[in-house]
């Protein structure tokens, strides 16, 4: 307790090192000495780039065309050329079984999948997919909730309530539920978003990127509408007022400054909310579209192959593990940086 | 019959889709005469079966609506034919026998009078419905009236006469289907003569019911039959049961065998993996030949541990890619020519649970199917088996289409195997020049969305299947690909790739007049029909399925007929 005291009463912002810096090079550096942040930013930056190399690794490396199914190929394991379809054995010979994993990059390393493709090369254009959805939902809906909440927040009254209620009915729909009836509606009944002139194709990226980040919206706007509503009362608010700043002025210059860092607190977890709500969609068979893949319609895949090729299931759920982890982790850091009391603490320490 | 699609290998009987509007078609499951390729030694019929216990089915899922009116699945017709009697039927016989149709509560089968449309039928004396009613004639007009007033797939007995004025609201068929208590016979008389006629009142929509049975739906209760066993119980959501019919008595040991078991019982909602696990482990007797065995499990049954309890047989099946006839690039013959050459059917078999459980195909009509004389123009080396895709040839065909480039949308359903066949026919397309591209649909919409022809701009090349709703050529070369087929602007239009050739309908036409008159010419005429449809190339023709049951390793007896697969009834435990 005495420490704890210490600490709080502790004359931080008098240090040198503090006094008179940028509140965000104070966040940066408060990240930067976050051990496990930097190792959870570092692994997720790793995640991304190797996703990013993927068609390297298809074209260079695995030597395979990726997406395309390869029922009929073959391949080397100890220099011997195997079918990458193998037919069952005993009498009835039932079934065609995907080789397993070679552990040898250049000749399927993690094994193939039921139409014969190379796991490996699949994770990492899975990933790609998983990752732009993910990443691109939290941003939209970051984004969108954000004005969303400076509309309601800064205008209050009818304007408030009517945006409010509207945030209230998607928030008391259960998440998934109504994540899965839009998708199979979108996905699998009407082939695709068709709105006036605007169409997104069913098998395009951005229509599931575009139903997550709907339905996160309220997740997102609650507590950013909140931190506008406490802004808006700010003496400095006031005062901009009082010297006739406009409307425009206020929110983007006063008050968007200061609640953006809620949003940026929310933005890694949102991230890793929204890749796991489109691998459980793609899962499902109403989120990613063929020709593409994601991480979710890999362990669809690798589902009746659970016993004899678990690795098309566990090798994207490993993926999906360390980057949603290593997100969250990253997502508690940035709080800790950007959290004003953690100034104190940080502050203590040096 | 069209019949929802199998995940992984193994042909489905779950639900078939039927269109109340509609046509012809659908019904049971394949047959062709029987190549029943069982695998162990215990497919030989057995006569020393031991009557008694309780035989245990592990489904998936229900087959909804109980009503035998309406019902169309497999599903719930292998045990109709344990419960319910027609005019005629079927032989409950292993293999090619039991294709053949014999009299059931029939006496004889009738000779046609009147050019063919009139059938006079003597019923059998002295049986008795499970309820103890016992059967009259006039049981039979309400059997067929209720064809129409519950919502069913009334197109196989739309040529009573009468019947075009029957409508769910009412049916009068005092003019088609005449009942004589007193004499025990029964007329039929037909708009036109159908030489398929006693194929279809060997169907269970046939099957007599008492006179008093209500014309509505009856949901999930059957009304009583005349069978073996008799319905105790029915939830779709947990389980049926079949005891024995106290009133029972054998008449006809081909049409109508009394069974083994003393109770019958399916129960629903397990995974099949489960379902797999408690049949190795002899707490239930049968998996569900309609569910579809994961691949993991069907390594394990490879084993020869297995082997005498694992039953592998051929259906009468095909299934194919439909190529939208209506506009480019498949309006043009060289283009559908081109996809049947480029068509990689060896990687489609593989797809399907590889070569021990379907067969690759390149024509309509299926092997062991009447008329079926082999034939493949799509392919390296031989015509008649297919053996590799002809890439060269294909590449030239695009060319000379003038088709090169154009986008091509293959539509599929959305579960494993459907996305599977999708994204190999999308390769296939762009191996040749097209680029290609997946829709796929959930499956209780993608087979509607893909026959109604205000759809028809947004796809090119559908997925489908066809099982044979009864063994006549007809009913792959008429109901799927006749001029009389095509519905526009309706969900039930099983001519899918809208192909019309007036010639060949011609002939189609003549074939079917001839069956009755001269049959060898007949025969003769169907197979020329099938290579005339398959150079004309509506369909890429993927390949013909086979079939999987698995029973505990104490049931004994076992028999597959190609038209009801699996005779359940006749099966003994140990």
């Amino acid at each position: 307790m005495a420490a704890i005291t210490e600490q709080v009463e502790a004359p931080a912002d008098l240090r040198p090192e503090v006094v008179g810096r940028n509140p965000w090079a104070l966040a940066a550096r408060r990240l930067w000495r976050n051990r496990l942040a930097m190792a959870a930013l570092i692994l997720f930056v790793l995640i991304v780039v190797a996703c990013l190399a993927a068609p390297f690794y298809a074209y260079h490396v695995a030597h395979v065309n990726p997406l395309a199914p390869n029922l009929n190929g073959t391949t080397v394991i100890n220099g011997k050329v195997v079918p990458v379809m193998q037919q069952g054995g005993g009498t009835l010979k039932l079934g065609e079984t995907p080789i397993g994993p070679t552990w040898d990059p250049a000749h399927y390393a993690l094994g193939a999948d039921d139409l014969g493709r190379d796991v490996a090369t699949l994770i990492l254009y899975g990933g790609r997919s998983s990752l732009l959805i993910g990443i691109g939902s939290a941003v939209l809906c970051c984004v969108g909730a954000t004005v969303i909440a400076l509309i309601a927040g800064f205008f209050g009254g009818i304007t408030d309530s009517i945006l409010s209620r509207i945030m209230d009915i998607i928030w008391a729909f259960p998440v998934f539920l109504l994540l899965f009836s839009i998708s199979t509606e979108l996905l699998t009944h009407s082939q695709g978003f068709q709105f006036g002139p605007v169409h997104v194709s069913a098998s395009s990226l951005w229509l599931p990127t575009i139903i997550i980040a709907f339905i996160y919206l309220p997740y997102v706007y609650r507590p950013v509408r909140g931190q506008v509503l406490s802004v808006v009362r700010k003496e400095f608010v006031e005062a901009a007022i009082a010297s006739g700043a406009s409307n425009l002025r206020l929110v983007f210059s006063e008050i968007l400054p200061n609640v953006v860092s809620t949003v940026i607190v929310l933005l890694p977890l949102m991230i890793a909310t929204t890749i796991l709500t489109e691998v459980a969609l793609s899962f499902l068979s109403i989120g990613v579209q063929p020709p593409n893949v994601s991480w979710g319609t890999i362990i669809s895949d690798g589902e009746d192959l659970l016993y004899t090729r678990p690795w098309v299931s566990i090798a994207p759920g490993i993926m999906i593990v360390l980057t949603v982890l290593a997100l969250n982790v990253l997502g508690d850091g940035v709080r800790d940086a950007l959290d004003p009391r953690s100034k104190l603490r940080v502050g203590a320490a040096w | 019959m069209r019949l929802v699609r199998p995940v992984h290998t193994v042909v489905t009987r779950h639900p078939l889709r039927w269109s109340a509007a509609a046509l012809v078609a659908l019904a049971l499951a394949v047959a062709g005469c029987g190549s029943s390729s069982s695998s162990s030694p215990s497919a030989a019929p057995s006569s020393t079966g031991k009557p008694g216990g309780t035989f245990t089915i592990l489904a998936n899922s229900s087959f909804g609506v109980a009503d035998p009116a309406q019902n169309y699945t497999l599903q719930e017709w292998q045990l109709l034919i344990d419960t319910h009697d027609g005019l005629t039927t079927f032989a409950k016989e292993n293999g090619l026998a039991g294709t053949k149709i014999v009299p059931d509560l029939a006496t004889s089968i009738p000779t046609p009078t009147n050019g063919g449309k009139t059938y006079v039928f003597h019923i059998r004396h002295g049986i008795k419905f499970s309820n103890g009613q016992v059967l009259k004639p006039s049981d039979f007009v309400t059997t067929f009236e209720r064809q129409f007033t519950v919502p069913g797939p009334t197109a196989f007995y739309s040529d009573i006469v009468g019947a075009s004025a029957c409508s769910t609201k009412g049916c009068n068929l005092s003019k088609g289907v005449i009942a004589n208590d007193s004499a025990y016979t029964l007329t039929i008389n037909l708009t036109g003569p159908d030489p398929e006629l006693m194929d279809q009142l060997a169907l269970p929509f046939a099957f007599a019911v008492p006179s008093n049975t209500s014309l509505k739906l009856l949901g999930n209760n059957v009304p009583p039959g005349t069978g073996p066993y008799m319905w105790k119980s029915y939830n779709p959501n947990t389980e049926l049961v079949l005891v024995r019919n106290p009133y029972f008595k054998q008449w006809s040991a081909p049409a109508q065998p009394a069974g083994y078991p003393n109770e019958i019982i399916e129960k629903f909602g397990l995974q099949v993996s489960d379902e797999v696990t408690e049949v190795m482990n002899g707490e239930a007797n049968e998996v569900f030949d309609g569910d579809q065995i994961p691949s993991d499990q069907l390594t394990q049954l490879n084993s020869p541990k297995y082997s005498s309890q694992v039953h592998v047989n051929t259906l009468t099946a095909d299934w194919y890619m439909a190529l939208n006839t209506r506009t480019a690039p498949f309006n043009n013959v060289k283009a559908r020519q081109a996809i049947n050459d480029a068509a990689n059917r060896t990687a489609y078999v593989k797809i399907a649970g590889g070569p021990s459980l379907a067969v690759p195909a390149c024509q309509i009509l299926p092997p062991n199917f009447p008329s079926y004389q082999a034939y493949c123009p799509y392919t390296t080396g031989s015509q008649t088996v297919w053996s590799g895709p002809n890439l060269t040839k294909a590449k030239q065909l695009v060319q000379q289409s003038g088709t090169a480039g154009m986008k091509v949308v293959v539509d599929g359903t959305n579960d494993q195997v459907g996305k599977a066949l999708v994204e190999q026919m999308v390769s296939d397309l762009d191996s040749i020049g097209y680029k290609a591209s997946a829709q796929l649909l959930a499956a209780s919409v993608q087979y509607p969305f893909v026959q109604n022809s205000t759809n028809s701009s947004k796809w090119n090349v559908a997925w489908s299947a066809w099982y044979q709703d009864y063994p006549a050529p007809s009913d792959f070369l008429n109901v799927l690909l006749g001029c009389g087929s095509i519905h526009p602007n309706s969900d039930a239009s099983p001519n899918i790739a809208a192909y019309c050739d007036q010639s060949t309908q011609s002939q189609i036409n003549q074939a079917e007049s001839e069956e009755a008159t001269n049959p060898s010419g007949a025969a003769k005429l169907w197979t020329q029909i099938d290579h005339e449809d398959t150079n004309a190339a509506p369909w890429v023709d993927l390949y013909n399925p086979k079939q999987i049951d698995f029973l505990s390793s104490d049931v004994h007896g076992y028999k597959w007929n190609p038209q009801w697969y699996i005779l359940i009834d006749q099966l003994w435990l140990s």
